[in-house]
């Protein structure tokens, strides 16, 4: 009889797992149909993706980019003007440097991507030397922004969140200016406002403006009064219950009627009134979701307290509700950018719209493809950008400083 | 000087929807007196002490706070709320604000205090629950003991003449009790006037001055300590408190 | 005294405790929200109508009774120019109904394919997967239709230079061919075949229809494709090990035991989603194809009728979301999990 002498030495794991080729037995190849559905597969993405590519790089004629990138940029914004966007771009850069370096950790590829990403841009041949020296300023502040934020941490996180908040009106004010007479900061008028600027700006304006309509929604959603309550009720479902074309041709249309004479607003203008009702009706929902899930013990205590209805819900239960929906509402902003094409369809010049007129142009007849797949990736960038860097905060906020 | 009670409730019914919740419930408190009133679960007690700051609305009967009666009347209610001071059994902190910024808020939004007035008060508070050095964190850095304490103190600080608690440490892990149930004694014996609907009668038996059992929407049996628990005369008294006592 | 009496009693006091009673606030508060709302109500309505008159158009429903005078590219039912407007908008009703109706069978299919594959273990297939969901979930829809029928279907060869797929499907600049089932002279499947300028025999879907129905299908899909992989995730791992441990096949558990829990959590986002297809369809008008919503506007434009036609417009779609609402509502409650 034998006793089993139990060796404990800690052995390695067996090697299939770390070589190239057991990874690929594992996941390609591991049963007779999973083989057969890669080779499907390969064979279907190499008969798609091959005329693509070539045709991408032999045939297109991406010159109708290059030689209309400013106008798909900024549409007809005067260039004496320009130093204004560039601004904004500067404050964004700073900021989200900012909230990446206190917010978040390891992603370092992600984080290099997105510091690349105006390298990459400034490739295009049509630009000037002005312009590509202010986008490498931009990468710049932006890195100067996470290296300042890493640095001091917690101490800048009240000032990034503010900052943030204000950020959006700040664009707003500083894109269309103030002084009527057109001289130092003069008003530049919503009808020079174009291409991808326009459709942030339809966004921008959508989410700031209906943020206090909205919120005076869902109040008035949850309010015991009832003629307040059906009021609400009635125009949140109808507005979301109708296609948002529908809105806007109602905004583009029906709205100067109900305007006094003499009255008019411009269509661009008309076209955010139609963005501001719609993204009212569906933050409304939101909000609504945040403040049915706050205890019903802190309604409670606030008016133990002796806090009447208005400060209770300033002080107490909005804040909570709304830090509680900031998620959801990042998540709307990113939906909403992408709802802004549809005002190429009443003729405004937003990143669609520009793009369709000037593929009138006789010069550019028959460049859809280039210019559809371009836009397309610009939309597309700039929304995964954005959902991704709203999941990095969401995660954070959860765990971070309350 | 008459000595007039401060809490005097007249046959004081409420009903949620068909369920008649409190049928019938008459009370007086005097100034100083520690309360206690205690039953089985769905016995009312809860519901009754939340009329008392209207929390809960009462359909029959009247109740006096203070000289003033609970009607609809908007400023009534007001002033009775700023009489009465509520510690709830969920703790009920806001989360979003430190433990001082929950205790000062009211005394600086409702009373219209100074910041530096609210917070120095704030700080005394925080001493006499035995936390001073919580102030800047958060509810939810706090254990629950904790939590309840800083309750206790943001009802103070709107330096209130009637203190109601509604079974302030049901929610709470049992080795965190003794604390709260401290500061409460600490309370009763500096003069406060207390309701507290509780099921810890060691409370009771320490500091209460009367006891009120509660079943089925109404005052069962009331008494002070000694009589209650040497010599109950319902039937009901003595089947609860046997289950209570037990363990 | 025996009795504590409130301290406050002169009946002059009496009027002011009325005007304090919460009950008398809450009436009050409403009246005051009703008289600010009709207020504002009625001051847009004047000038609406003010307006309206001096445009001297009279609002009124009967003009759907006149000759439309328009043509329309594609109709399942008998029209012309002299048809009325309201057999116009029949032939956009139904037309929408077209291709909704394929929409929703194509996008659930592409979206049941593209949620399975999404957790496959293969990783070519769940990674083109991934691929496909986030590509539909960050470009417009909008435009994906224009880069369809502008990028694509517009830029086919003529029927000649036809570029022909497996199966005898042809695309070309007069849209997508296919073989098709015909009832004459027999009930068979039609295969199209070049004749001259044209095909004969088959179906032709116009580009529009074809770049219309095609974008929807897979911009749903690839929502549609999210929601049924988080429902399928949705059910516990143990009912997977449960039916796998009592020998159940891979494609017998999914089948049996994982898709009927999942659906109960994929009901819902998925109704949305078809509701998001139905108000989506309404791109159409950027591409040309005669739905309902692009006949209206036509009428619109044609008659000056703005506010009727909208008003129309808005009723039917809101009819739409609130009967799939209901359904959903009734389906939740039939469906709910038989609990104790």
């Amino acid at each position: 009889m034998t006793t089993a002498t139990v060796d404990r030495k800690i052995l390695p794991p067996p090697t299939e797992r770390y070589t190239v080729l057991g990874w690929v037995y594992k996941n390609l190849f591991s049963t007779w149909y999973d083989a057969l559905l890669t080779l499907i597969s390969a064979a279907i993405l190499y008969f798609v993706f091959a005329p693509m590519i070539t045709w991408a790089i032999t045939s297109a004629k991406w010159e109708v980019i290059n030689a209309n990138l400013r106008l798909l940029m900024i549409g007809q914004y005067p260039p004496g003007e320009l130093w204004r966007i560039w601004a904004c771009m500067y404050l964004a850069a700073i900021i989200v440097g900012l909230s990446w370096g206190i917010w978040v950790r390891g992603r370092r590829a992600a984080g290099i991507a997105l510091i690349a990403a105006p390298f990459i841009f400034m490739l295009f041949p049509s630009l000037t030397l002005e312009d590509r020296l202010n986008l490498g300023g931009i990468a710049f502040a932006a890195l100067a922004g996470f290296f300042i934020g890493r640095a001091r941490d917690k101490s800048l996180s009240r000032l990034t969140t503010l900052s943030w908040i204000i950020y959006f009106p700040l664009v707003i004010f500083l894109v269309r200016g103030i002084n009527e007479e057109k001289q130092f900061f003069g008003v530049v008028g919503s009808n020079f406002w174009g291409g991808l600027l326009l459709t942030f700006l339809l966004t921008v304006v959508g989410i700031v403006f209906s943020f206090p309509f909205g919120v005076l929604l869902a109040l008035g959603r949850r309010s015991s009064l009832a003629f307040v309550k059906i009021i609400c009720i009635l125009f949140i479902e109808v507005i979301r219950g109708v296609p948002f074309i529908t809105i806007i041709f109602m905004s583009q249309l029906v709205l100067p009627l109900f305007l006094p004479a003499g009255f008019t607003l411009d269509r661009v203008i008309r076209a955010m009134a139609g963005v501001i009702i719609f993204s009212a009706a569906y933050l409304a929902e939101n909000v609504r979701g945040g403040l049915q899930a706050i205890p019903k013990g802190q309604f409670e205590a606030a008016e133990a307290l002796g806090l009447n209805s208005f400060q209770t819900m300033i002080y107490i239960i909005l804040p909570q509700a709304l830090r509680a929906v900031i998620p959801i509402l990042v998540g709307q902003f990113i939906a909403l950018f992408k709802d802004t094409s549809l005002v190429a369809i009443v003729g405004l010049y937003d990143l669609l719209g520009i793009s369709r007129s000037l593929l009138a142009q006789p010069d550019f007849i028959g460049r859809q493809p280039e210019v559809y797949m371009f836009i397309s990736a610009i939309y597309w960038v700039f929304s995964y950008v954005m959902s991704y860097i709203s999941q990095r905060l969401e995660v954070k906020m959860g765990v971070g400083e309350r | 000087m008459s000595d007039q009670p401060i809490i005097s409730c007249r046959d004081v019914h409420k009903w949620f929807g068909q369920f008649h919740a409190l049928r019938g419930v008459d009370m007086d408190v005097q100034k100083g007196e520690v309360v206690v009133i205690f039953g089985p679960s769905g016995s009312g007690k809860s519901t009754f002490i939340r009329t008392i700051n209207r929390l809960e609305e009462h359909q029959r009967g009247t109740i006096i706070v203070d000289g003033i009666e609970l009607t609809h009347d908007v400023r009534d209610i007001e002033r009775v709320r700023s009489e009465t001071g509520m510690v709830f059994q969920q703790f009920n902190l806001f989360p979003h604000l430190t433990v001082m910024e929950n205790i000062t808020l009211a005394p600086l939004r409702v009373r219209k205090w100074k910041k530096e007035q609210a917070e120095e008060v704030g700080k005394q508070l925080l001493k006499r629950v035995g936390i001073p050095e919580q102030a800047d964190k958060y509810p939810g850095q706090l254990s629950g003991g904790q939590q309840q304490r800083v309750a206790i103190a943001r009802a103070l600080a709107m330096q209130p003449k009637i203190m109601l608690f509604d079974e302030p440490t049901s929610a709470l892990d049992p080795e965190m009790i003794k604390e709260v149930l401290d500061v409460m004694i600490e309370l009763a014996r500096s003069g406060m006037t207390m309701m507290v609907v509780t099921h810890e009668m060691g409370f009771a038996r320490a500091v209460a001055h009367k006891m009120y059992f509660f079943d089925q929407g109404q005052i069962v049996e009331s008494g002070t300590p000694d009589q209650i628990f040497k010599s109950p005369k319902e039937d009901r008294t003595k089947l609860f408190l046997s289950q209570v006592l037990s363990h | 005294m025996t009795q504590t009496s409130p301290t406050r009693s002169a009946s002059t006091n009496r009027l002011l405790a009325f005007l304090r009673d919460e009950r008398f606030l809450q009436v009050l508060s409403q009246i005051v929200f009703i008289l600010i709302i009709g207020g504002v109500g009625y001051w847009l309505t004047q000038n609406m109508l003010a307006a309206l008159a001096r445009q001297g158009i009279r609002l009124g429903y009967g003009f759907l009774t006149e000759t439309a005078g328009f043509d329309i590219g594609e109709m399942m039912i008998e029209y012309s120019r002299e048809s009325l407007f309201i057999r116009a908008l029949q032939v956009g009703l139904l037309n929408t109904i077209l291709v909704c109706s394929w929409g929703l069978i194509f996008s659930t299919i592409i979206g049941l394919l593209v949620g399975i594959a999404r957790l496959s273990t293969n990783f070519i297939i769940s990674r083109i997967a991934w691929v496909f969901i986030e590509l539909m979930r960050n470009i417009p829809l909008l435009v994906l239709l224009v880069f369809l029928h502008g990028g694509i279907f517009l830029q086919l060869p003529r029927v000649r230079e036809a570029i022909a797929l497996p199966g005898s499907v042809y695309l070309s600049n007069r849209g997508l061919t296919i073989p098709w089932l015909t009832l004459t002279p027999a009930f068979s499947i039609q295969v199209p075949e070049l004749q001259g300028f044209n095909f004969s025999g088959g179906l032709t879907l116009s580009p529009e229809f074809s770049a219309l129905l095609i974008g929807l299908s897979i911009y749903t899909g690839g929502f549609i494709g999210e929601v049924v992989r988080a429902g399928i995730q949705a059910v516990s791992k143990g009912q997977t090990e449960a039916a796998r441990a009592l020998g159940l096949s891979w494609w017998q558990t999914l089948r049996l035991i994982i898709l009927p829990q999942a659906m109960r959590v994929i009901i819902p986002p998925l109704t949305s989603q078809y509701l998001n297809l139905t108000k989506n369809s309404t791109l159409a008008v950027a591409i040309g194809y005669p739905d309902l919503l692009s006949i209206s506007n036509t009428i619109s434009n044609q008659t000056g009728r703005s506010i009727e036609m909208i008003s129309i417009i808005m009723a039917i779609y809101l009819s739409i979301s609130l009967v799939t609402s209901a359904i959903l509502n009734w389906y939740n409650s039939k469906v709910r999990l038989v609990e104790r």
